[in-house]
């Protein structure tokens, strides 16, 4: 099983903590990667929020040709941050040459008429681009392209790719109010990077502790749903373009969410006040049901938290929270880890037919299905 | 000496030969008169002893006069190998052996010049069964695990109507943040996923088909199932067409439109809609040939239901000025919504064919939302009343065709748009559960079968040729006959608990495949849960080739 963790905080946060979370849960990964997403970021990216920041790991050659690529498009890079790395030996880890972290200005035309939607699609466009050529020969691994956005991703053992990044210590230079992470453990696919959790798009991070036997069914439907919708790694990434889809495309609300990945069983629909409207998601997106067991952890574009688990409460997740910040983890000794003082009564164990939202002052909402 | 006539029948080019004990027989004429198809006959045999009774040879003979059983040698009263004499003959001393030997399709066709006719399935069996090549051999384990097929709920039900892509429900959110239904949307009924599949009456005797409604209604108010039953072609008495009871029955048309002037007639005084209506394109059994109920039997209350007199009642094979799909979809379909104004699913029955996937790609193209379902007929379907030629030579398996229409769906996109029923063969071990799982993890959202269910009832045919005589009238059993004498042989409340024990114990069966592989919704499209032992097989339905 994997190990899933999220911060969500009043103030900015250091992916050390991140680290920590995870690293207490460490019999229930196999030390294979370690990988984050951060959102609202502080410190050096804080006064470029509007901007897209590009998050990349390549060769020299994949370097050249993304920048070939956004300057073609008319971007301009504005900010650049390359983390100093500290090549110890003996450190485990498959690194990548370069690790870029740009932050660009959109092109002329983009920056006087286009509105906010024409820019996301724009810079999916092109993030998909990007993948697209730096895919042939392992050139670059390119995870997000999106303002106020950046995302970390490795392979080898989580304690030596904090050390690699030098991530144990914690400063003021890097860091966020929202960080999601996922230590891994490989059981069904080769290790490759876009197969690590989180997975990103447009906004969207979602990562999970889970399997999904309905993979396939997923993978078929949502491969025809979005141009967005690519790679399928992971069994996991059918649940982010499941959120994607059912909150962006379709304008849902949240709280259906739930209802497309686990829906109720018919005989509790029949019960329900939205009867008509549950009856119609469970036969139009019978396909995007996940049936198997899952704890799913997501943002969304306004930075606002949530989870949920399969409809069996099969894997476990717990809320830790203290003044200024949330914790949700798969296990709850890594709460303790980086909230030790907090009153653990608090903790919330979300049961199978509920989401728990965490809106971005904290405010903690539980949704039952 | 008498000529040697070699052109006579014989048993011996017959497809049964009796074999009859005299010594054993005791005359009480039970055979005889239980056979339906008059194929045995009392007889008197002449038969002469020679014997000598002294200490020394003195032949003497007697001639005595011997009432026996004798198979009559004819080709229209010939033995179809029911086995019903043996069945009431208290001394075993009857009954029917198959015969290698037999020149009966020959001699039908030179002594009479006509195409035979029959009942029952396909009978040329050459290889294995595609389905029994297939195993659900991804098996949830460790860190996915298996479900508990006792203890967990399962959602056993596979929807019967159009279904809408998500972008196109006619759904918002309104100000609390809720959705909110704007307009109507196409009627969805959600069924248990094994359909009793089309027989009329005609083609069943009315005990029979009373029986199958009476079991439908029991699995339904008793067992909590919801299990739909498809008329058939041959229309609906009308005293159930005026009860609730009509909830649970799918009303078929076909080219005959046999039937329906009473269901329209009926239509004012519905206390609840019909589940669905099924437009009968095509038959898996005979594709390209319509219904065919022979005028033996066509009793009155046949001719009074179907408002005919008594003749051979031919459905055409097309349904009169259809000539395309669109006009079908046009036409019948818009029609048939209409008609319940638009509460009740409309779908679409066609026999699997080479051509299957271009005919539901027109309809899953449809842009007034209103083909409530693909139900595709594959060859091992069975039939009341065929020509031998179609039954045995015409036609598609449904196992490539329904997986075929799937990725098609997949291909575009809408899969789950036109939910997919498969038939033809399906339970033909006697295990429809597995087979129904197989086919719905192939692609199917559910399945129909109407052979198993007769066999449920006690029909002793079978693919090899046995009894096949469903279009005589002549049914041993009670179940494809209008004549009085055979339909009472018939135990109607036993049938309809055989029906009902048997979806009981599907249902578990179904529950014990569906919790290995860690599923409580059916798998449908779930392909990656099966693997076959053909790579032929494999290949052909994109599923893994183990071995």
């Amino acid at each position: 099983m994997c190990r899933i963790g999220a911060i969500k905080s009043l103030n900015y946060t250091h992916p050390s903590q991140a680290l920590l979370l995870m690293q207490s849960q460490q019999k229930g990964h196999d030390n294979s990667g370690f990988a984050m997403i951060m959102h609202d970021l502080g410190g050096i990216f804080e006064s470029y929020k509007h901007l897209p920041t590009l998050s990349m790991a390549c060769t020299d050659e994949g370097l050249k040709l993304a920048e070939d690529i956004l300057h073609a498009a008319g971007f301009q890079r504005v900010m650049q941050w390359v983390p100093e790395t500290n090549p110890q030996p003996g450190l485990d880890i498959i690194a990548m040459p370069n690790y870029v972290f740009e932050t660009f200005d959109y092109p002329k035309a983009y920056k006087r008429s286009a509105d906010q939607k024409e820019k996301e699609e724009l810079l999916l466009d092109i993030r998909l681009q990007l993948r697209a050529a730096l895919e042939k020969d392992e050139q670059g691994f390119v995870y997000s392209f999106w303002p106020d956005v950046v995302t970390l991703k490795e392979i080898g053992d989580p304690r030596d790719i904090g050390t690699y990044f030098n991530l144990w210590e914690a400063d003021d230079r890097f860091t966020a109010k929202v960080i999601t992470a996922q230590c891994r453990q490989n059981t069904n696919y080769d290790i490759v990077r876009y197969a690590a959790h989180p997975f990103f798009l447009q906004g969207y991070t979602a990562l999970a502790n889970g399997e999904n036997t309905f993979y396939l069914k997923n993978v078929e439907f949502q491969s025809k749903l979005h141009r967005g919708y690519i790679g399928f790694e992971s069994d996991s990434q059918c649940f982010l373009y499941s959120l994607h889809y059912v909150h962006r495309e379709l304008n849902w609300p949240l709280s259906y969410f739930k209802h497309v990945i686990t829906p109720l069983p018919f005989q509790d629909i029949e019960r329900h006040s939205d009867r008509e409207q549950l009856l119609a998601i469970r036969q139009s997106l019978a396909h995007l049901e996940i049936n198997g067991p899952n704890t799913i952890i997501g943002v969304l574009p306004d930075n606002s938290m949530f989870t949920c688990c399969d409809a069996k409460k099969l894997r476990p997740v717990v809320i830790g929270r203290s003044e200024d910040t949330v914790v949700i983890s798969s296990e709850v000794c890594g709460i303790n880890e980086i909230l030790p003082d907090r009153n653990w009564e608090t903790d919330i164990y979300p049961n199978e037919r509920e989401v728990v939202a965490i809106s971005n002052d904290l405010e903690v909402q539980r949704w039952k299905q | 000496m008498e000529a040697i006539k070699v052109q006579s029948v014989t048993p011996n080019d017959m497809p049964w030969k009796i074999r009859y004990d005299a010594s054993r027989c005791t005359l009480c004429g039970s055979c005889v008169s239980a056979c339906s198809f008059g194929a045995i006959s009392p007889k008197i045999e002449r038969r002469r002893m020679v014997f000598s009774e002294g200490e020394f040879p003195e032949p003497k003979q007697r001639f005595s006069a011997v009432p026996v059983i004798r198979q009559v040698q004819s080709v229209t009263h010939y033995c179809r190998g029911c086995g019903i004499c043996e069945k009431v003959c208290p001394n075993d001393a009857i009954g029917p052996d198959r015969n290698m030997d037999t020149r009966h399709p020959i001699l039908t066709r030179c002594l009479g010049g006509e195409s035979i006719k029959r009942g029952g399935r396909k009978n040329l069996e050459s290889t294995a069964r595609t389905l029994d090549k297939i195993r659900v051999g991804r098996i949830s384990q460790m860190t996915d695990p298996s479900l508990d097929a006792q203890r967990h709920t399962f959602d056993l039900l596979a929807p019967f109507g159009r279904i809408l892509p998500a972008q196109k429900l006619p759904i918002s959110v309104d100000p609390q943040g809720k959705l909110q239904s704007d307009t109507k949307m196409p009627p969805v009924q959600w069924i248990y996923p094994v359909v009793i599949g089309d027989m009329s009456i005609g083609a069943l005797s009315w005990r029979m088909w009373e029986a199958v409604a009476m079991a439908v209604a029991y699995l339904n108010e008793q067992c909590g199932m919801p299990v739909r039953m498809c008329s058939g072609e041959g229309g609906v008495p009308s005293r159930l067409l005026r009860s609730r009871y009509l909830k649970y029955m799918i009303l078929q048309i076909a080219s005959g439109h046999f039937g329906w002037n009473r269901i329209v007639k009926a239509m004012p005084d519905m206390v609840e809609d019909p589940a669905g209506v099924l437009i009968k394109i095509g038959q898996g059994a005979k594709p390209g040939d319509g219904g065919l109920l022979q005028a033996g039997k066509v009793a009155d209350h046949i001719q009074a239901i179907r408002g005919v007199p008594k003749a051979d009642l031919l459905s055409p094979p097309n349904h009169q000025g259809l000539y395309s799909i669109e006009e079908s979809v046009q036409k019948m379909f818009l029609s048939f919504n209409a008609a319940f104004k638009f509460r009740v699913p409309v779908a679409i029955k066609v026999a699997a064919s080479a051509t299957s996937v271009s005919v539901f790609n027109n309809l899953v193209r449809d842009p007034y939302n209103i083909v409530g379902g693909f139900f595709l007929d594959g060859i091992d379907g069975g039939t009341g009343a065929a020509h031998e030629v179609s039954l045995d030579h015409t036609g598609h398996p449904i196992v490539s065709k329904l997986r075929d229409c799937y990725m098609a769906a997949v291909a575009q996109g809408r899969q789950g748009q036109i939910p997919l029923w498969a038939a033809g063969g399906l339970g033909k071990t006697g295990d429809l559960a597995a087979d129904a799982f197989k086919m719905m993890a192939l692609g199917a959202n559910g399945v129909f079968t109407g052979k198993l269910i007769l066999q449920m009832a006690g029909c002793v045919g079978n693919d090899m040729g046995r009894c096949n005589a469903c279009n005589t009238g002549k049914c041993p059993v009670g179940i494809t006959t209008q004549e009085p004498q055979l339909v009472h042989r018939l135990d109607v409340d036993r049938v309809a608990q055989n029906i009902v024990n048997y979806y009981l114990a599907m249902d578990t069966e179904l529950k014990k495949l569906m919790a290995p592989i860690g599923n409580s919704s059916l798998p449908v499209g779930r392909s990656d849960a099966l693997v076959a032992t053909d790579r032929g097989v494999a290949e052909k339905l994109q599923i893994q080739y183990v071995c």
